[in-house]
């Protein structure tokens, strides 16, 4: 019986993938870098502008948060495309060190749809009398920054019995309905380049590209075959973790499935046109790995998986997010949690797609078969 | 023998950032012939035989295989030729079946050639196991049977018993062997091992610095270069007091002077052998481990190139 080339290679990989599991080289370095990742965040706290959504009550002020505001600075930022008025004031205590409040002044829908987005993590709404706290009780962002805000606003003195505290636990708004979507992509992220490029710069030092090469092998197929068994992979890597989500968290999509297929597949055709890229001259495996955490490093930190980029610098976020990854996670998370159907995603997914051939185009162009 | 050219090459150059790895190199071989590419390391052997297999481009010259270019034949000739790389590791995870499989799909092979294949390398039994837990001797073999699996007309071997043990590479010759008996198959393998570019070739071209330097069956290269008859031996002294080379029954001396080593090429042993005596013969020298013999590769490699192969 004669067998099919693209199969027998296909089947390569998940052989190997069953065989040694140990070959996803990102779970050894994953632990690390997410303690470097999560050290520096919460090591630059206080030098970060802690986001507040404030719903205000132009009637009924609250006096005692007015006279906080008195001495703020006053700015017009566009947020989403609207222009928002916020309050912004850095305060020093002896306690609590230096820190900076924005305070974006807007609507209850408004405020809710930037908690979902992680741009903020409290929404707070005044009352003649006191101040409502909205925020998710496990996320200790959320919780350290209610924390902070009562300390400043009562000179250092919590007020856990005079202010109001309204648990936001609804499915949507947890920090878990944030991060789980960013999970689904950062996992295709892993699994795409990882395990194309570090597969093809494996084969080309071992010299059995080149042992393959100089066989009648369709070379498309042999790069086929690795988008089609890491596309695979992915799915199922993505399905447990949705699975895991959907029975433990109670995580649904509130969106269109269609749309996450869409953007998930087009964040893979990215990845995947990425790793040729990466893998398409080199046949040092160490060179390679530096390759690969060139590229997935500084998403991985900046991409708003774990924590909002949002806390970033102004200056950075129109950056980060034309990044491959923030597209995808953005996209992802605006199905799950927005309920954002193709029309939504259309865009980033056609960007991503184009920059997935781009890519791949070029990688070939100069691909080292030899 | 033979003598339809399969392989021609014509004035073939390849440079390495100035350095000449093949320096003008034309050779032909014909069909069925077992050609060795007998050189040290860095001779161009390798060079050579991956501009024969595709793999580089020359920079100048022009290579003919089955009376076909390369360019534009590319598809047509891999499935005519059989390779075996100096240096290939196979994926450790996939048996050896499964590998072998995996090659015979882009030939569209079936599992019949692979059993036949399996018996041939000798693996029936490690059919099953993974190639990394294979000896160095086994994974050469498999790396043999992919060479093999499309019953290629040009089988070219680079450097197939390098590293391995005298008893895993006299298996590797025994299937070389057969093959050369059983089938009509051209073959080129690169060596760096005096005995078995003898035992195993029909022909023999020396190579050095990317050039040729002699070629042709063993006996031709024997008799056809300086001599075929050595008296060698160590002297306490300068050779050049001797006065050698005035005398016409010796062709060329070599003086080894790490080792104090006399290598006299000489016509006649019987004829040369009392004019070496009565020269060294005062008190003057001492000589020492005297001997007499045929010439063999290794004495024409360093007669041509002043240094032994495995310099």
């Amino acid at each position: 019986m004669r067998r099919n080339p693209l199969i027998q290679l296909i089947l390569i990989h998940f052989r190997e993938f069953v065989r040694e599991p140990a070959i996803i080289f990102w779970s050894i370095i994953f632990p690390v870098a997410m303690a470097w990742v999560l050290g520096i965040a919460f090591s630059r706290q206080s030098e970060l502008v802690q986001q507040v959504v404030f719903i205000e009550n132009p009637r009924e002020q609250y006096p005692l948060f007015r006279e906080f505001l008195e001495d703020s600075k006053e700015i017009n930022k566009e947020i989403y495309g609207e222009n928002i008025t916020c309050f912004e004031k850095t305060i020093t205590s002896d306690k609590l060190g230096k820190t900076s409040f924005r305070f974006i002044s807007t609507d209850w829908d408004h405020g809710i749809l930037l908690l979902k987005r992680g741009q903020v993590n409290l929404i707070m709404k005044e009352y003649p009398d006191s101040l409502e706290y909205f925020f998710d009780p496990v996320n200790p962002q959320a919780k350290m920054l209610f924390v902070m805000l009562s300390s400043a606003l009562n000179n250092d003195r919590l007020v856990y019995e005079s202010a109001k505290i309204s648990p936001l636990t609804q499915t949507g708004n947890r920090y878990i309905d944030f991060l789980i979507p960013g999970l689904l992509a950062f996992g295709a992220m892993n699994s795409l380049l990882w395990g194309i490029s570090y597969a093809l710069i494996e084969m080309r030092s071992k010299k059995l590209m080149r042992r393959m090469v100089a066989t009648p092998m369709k070379r498309s197929e042999f790069l086929i075959s690795f988008f089609v068994a890491r596309l695979s992979i992915a799915i199922i890597e993505a399905a447990i973790l949705w699975t895991f989500a959907y029975f433990y968290f109670r995580i649904t999509l509130q969106g269109s499935f269609l749309a996450l297929a869409t953007i998930f597949l087009a964040g893979n055709i990215a990845f995947s046109g990425l790793a040729v890229l990466i893998s398409s001259r080199t046949a040092n495996s160490r060179v390679g790995t530096g390759l690969i955490n060139v590229v997935t490093m500084p998403m991985m930190i900046l991409s708003g998986i774990f924590f909002s980029y949002h806390n970033f610098p102004d200056f950075a976020i129109p950056v980060i997010q034309k990044m491959p990854l923030t597209m995808m996670a953005d996209s992802i998370r605006a199905v799950f949690i927005e309920g954002s159907g193709m029309v939504q995603v259309a865009g980033n997914s056609a960007v991503l797609t184009g920059l997935g051939i781009f890519c791949f185009l070029i990688g070939l162009k100069i691909y080292k078969w030899y | 023998m033979a003598t339809i050219p399969v392989i021609q090459i014509r004035n073939i150059r390849k440079y390495f950032k100035g350095v000449k790895a093949v320096d003008g190199i034309d050779l032909s071989i014909g069909e069925a012939e077992f050609l060795a590419l007998l050189g040290p390391n860095g001779a161009g052997k390798t060079t050579l035989v991956e501009m024969i297999e595709g793999l580089q481009k020359p920079d100048s010259g022009e290579i003919l295989l089955m009376n076909r270019h390369w360019k534009g034949n590319e598809t047509y000739l891999r499935r005519f030729l059989g390779i075996s790389l100096q240096e290939t590791r196979f994926i450790d995870k996939l048996t050896t079946t499964e590998t072998l499989r995996l090659f015979a799909s882009f030939y569209g092979i079936g599992e019949k050639r692979i059993d036949e294949v399996l018996d041939l390398i000798r693996l029936q039994d490690k059919k099953k196991a993974y190639t990394v837990n294979l000896s160095g001797g086994q994974r050469q073999r498999l790396a043999l049977g992919i060479a093999l699996m499309n019953s290629p007309a040009v089988l070219l071997l680079d450097e197939p018993t390098s590293g391995l043990d005298p008893n895993s590479r006299r298996e590797i010759w025994d299937i070389l062997l057969a093959l050369k008996k059983n089938q009509h198959t051209t073959m080129i393998l690169t060596t760096h091992y005096m005995e078995e570019a003898s035992f195993l070739c029909d022909k023999i071209v020396i190579m050095d610095n990317g050039k040729i330097l002699a070629e042709g069956t063993l006996e031709e290269l024997l008799t056809r270069n300086q001599s075929d008859e050595i008296i060698e031996f160590n002297l306490d002294g300068d050779p050049a007091d001797l006065n050698l080379n005035n005398d016409n029954w010796l062709k060329k001396m070599n003086w080894d002077p790490d080792h104090k080593k006399v290598t006299l090429f000489v016509t006649e042993i019987l004829q040369a052998l009392p004019h070496v005596l009565d020269k060294t013969g005062s008190d003057k020298y001492k000589i020492m481990g005297l001997e007499c013999r045929k010439m063999t590769l290794d004495d024409l490699f360093i007669s041509l190139t002043g240094r032994k192969l495995t310099d």
